[in-house]
């Protein structure tokens, strides 16, 4: 299991970059292997407010329906829109499938660094 | 196997259909393109679903433990009852004083349903469960919408709930809030407070909940709701537990659906038509949907005339045949079966929660797969090589690598001890040779579909080549 120690990360299993100001969302390898195939992406719209620890989207796969939680509040400035077409490349590419991009953040959920993240996901088996 | 439409050959017919008895007409004139049919003989028909019949497993084939979804032998007699022709010919439309038998079948069937429900009115409407849950919900938003109460936007759903109840909350307009588990899978008390208040509309709850635990907290969740000033609906998928035992409406609902299908034995499982009966107490029932039995009542119309009135005819038979001493000893029945078969299992796999069940049980297989590398997805396709079918996977979504068995009371002992046994062979199986777990099953006549594959392509219409 992979977790690049430039990423921060959510219990909920979503990762989170800072580019200059803006944060890159994206779902961990661990949570691409624990859900399986996904099948299908619901995604936001550039320009909705997402809050944190709420949901943003889901992503179905073929065991269940997940909802993807927003580790930030802010607005929405990118929709990465190939996932609606190619929803596999969350299993294939985890970390290069980012899923939105959100600007003018207030407020953060608690995150971990990759170490950190790397024994809660060992804890959680 | 080919499809229906590839065995056509031009010109091939049968004698299969009845002769014409209404005036023909010339399709020819109405229609653009002709009618494209498959042309067969009798005898390529009846092969053709006899293999179809052979492909699958059903109830009448073998041990059927879905969880959640009641897979209980249905009488024959329920069949026999829905298939007289004064029930199959009756028009919607007909007058009145020619359908007296079939109103008394609903006047009947609502009677002794809300006597099971605890409920004063009922609609038989809604085709199937989540259609119920639908109209449900919508007697709960037309109630606060009547006393002008608009603040209610929320609908309260526990995080092990169906999934179709968050949907049906938000079909009907609502905000989903959902509340999170104790430990022991019930409604946790603090969670619950926390998110009632002045914009809650109601509360959707399956008691036994998706877990197959009676929730004891339940007079104590439906009076903190009504305190509130919300309603309670509920979910009628886990009656066949408690049926003649306890009645939602003592435990403080407003409104409950019951799957008819399931529940009160109609085949089901092949997507054919269902009844989601909805209940209701005195209060709300001027805003059940207009129905045959309630003329000029009603403002909302959910489906039409009185739904699948032949599902009906089989619970009412169901009901009638069982009597009062056979509806509650049913569900005893299905909660022993449950425990016996938790308990013959306990040692090898491990069920979620280790406590008396109802109707059904969890097994939690996520320790067994880190040991094994055997997923519960193996274990229920092993299975199949068994001659039994799966139980559900990876539902409740609570439990990681969950099995939830409802082995129903249609069962025998004997039923039970072999099933345990082949668990039992698994789970050893899975620590000598889990590889030919992971490739399995080995004997059925179709392996492991490509699951994602029709996810993201499905086909579902035949088109010519």
């Amino acid at each position: 299991m992979n977790y690049p120690k430039e990423l921060m990360y959510t219990k909920d299993h979503e990762w989170l970059k800072e580019e200059d100001g803006v944060a890159v969302i994206g779902i961990s390898e661990f949570a691409q292997d624990a859900l399986g195939d996904v099948v299908f992406v619901n995604l936001p719209q550039e320009g909705d407010e997402v809050v944190a620890g709420d949901a943003f989207g889901d992503v179905e796969s073929v065991k269940a329906v997940s909802d993807l939680l927003s580790p930030v509040t802010g607005t929405v400035c990118a929709v990465n829109e190939e996932l609606l077409d190619s929803p596999e490349l969350l299993n294939s590419d985890p970390y290069g499938a980012w899923i939105i991009k959100v600007e003018n953040v207030t407020d953060k959920e608690e995150l971990m660094d990759a170490d950190a993240y790397e024994a809660f996901c060992a804890e959680e088996g | 196997m080919k499809l229906i439409f590839e065995k056509s050959v031009p010109g091939r017919h049968s004698s299969i259909l009845p002769a014409c008895d209404v005036p023909e007409v010339d399709l020819g004139v109405k229609r653009e393109e002709p009618l494209n049919l498959p042309e067969l003989c009798e005898n390529d028909v009846s092969r053709h679903y006899t293999q179809l019949c052979q492909r699958v497993h059903g109830v009448n084939c073998g041990f059927y433990p879905l969880g959640s979804c009641t897979m209980k032998y249905n009488p024959r007699i329920d069949e026999e009852m829905a298939a007289l022709p004064g029930f199959t010919n009756v028009h919607p439309l007909a007058p009145k004083a020619s359908v007296k038998g079939s109103e008394a079948v609903l006047e009947l069937a609502a009677k002794y349903l809300c006597e099971i429900a605890g409920m004063d009115g009922m609609t038989f409407q809604p085709a199937a469960g989540a259609h119920g849950e639908f109209t449900g919900v919508l007697l709960i938003k037309q109630y606060h919408d009547a006393r002008g109460d608009k603040a209610r936007t929320k609908i309260i759903v526990p995080d092990s709930a169906h999934g179709t109840n968050p949907a049906t909350a938000a079909m009907c307009g609502y905000d989903v809030v959902n509340v999170a588990s104790a430990p022991n899978g019930c409604v946790d008390l603090e969670a619950l407070k926390a998110v009632l208040g002045p914009d809650t509309a109601g509360l959707m709850l399956t008691n036994p909940n998706t877990v197959g635990i009676f929730d004891e907290n339940i007079l104590e969740i439906t009076r903190l709701v009504h305190e509130a000033g919300g309603l309670c609906y509920y979910d009628g998928a886990n009656l066949n537990a408690v049926m003649g035992h306890v009645r939602p409406g003592d435990m403080g609902f407003d409104c409950i659906h019951m799957n008819l299908h399931k529940t009160f034995a109609t085949p089901h499982g092949g997507g054919g038509p269902g009844a989601g009966a909805v209940g209701c107490k005195e209060f709300l029932k001027g805003f059940l949907p207009k129905s045959v039995l309630m003329e000029g009542e009603g403002s909302i119309q959910v489906r039409g005339f009185a739904g699948n009135f032949l599902v009906v005819v089989r619970a009412l038979t169901y009901l009638m045949t069982l009597g009062k001493e056979g509806i509650p000893e049913a569900s005893t029945n299905a909660v022993l079966n449950a425990n016996y078969l938790m308990q013959k299992i306990k040692g090898t796999f491990t069920p979620a929660f280790d406590r008396v069940c109802m109707h059904e049980f969890v097994l939690d297989l996520s320790e067994f797969k880190k040991e094994t590398g055997v997923s519960a997805l193996d274990v229920a396709k092993s299975l199949i090589d068994h001659g039994m079918h799966p139980p559900t996977m990876y539902f409740p979504l609570i439990v990681h690598e969950a099995l939830m068995l409802e082995p129903t009371e249609t069962e025998s002992k004997e039923t039970l001890d072999e099933a345990a046994e082949i668990f039992r062979a698994l789970y050893a199986q899975a620590y000598s040779d889990p590889d030919y777990m992971h490739a399995a099953p080995h004997h059925a006549q179709i392996g492991r579909p490509d699951e994602v594959k029709a996810a993201r392509n499905p086909i579902v219409r035949w088109t010519e080549a």
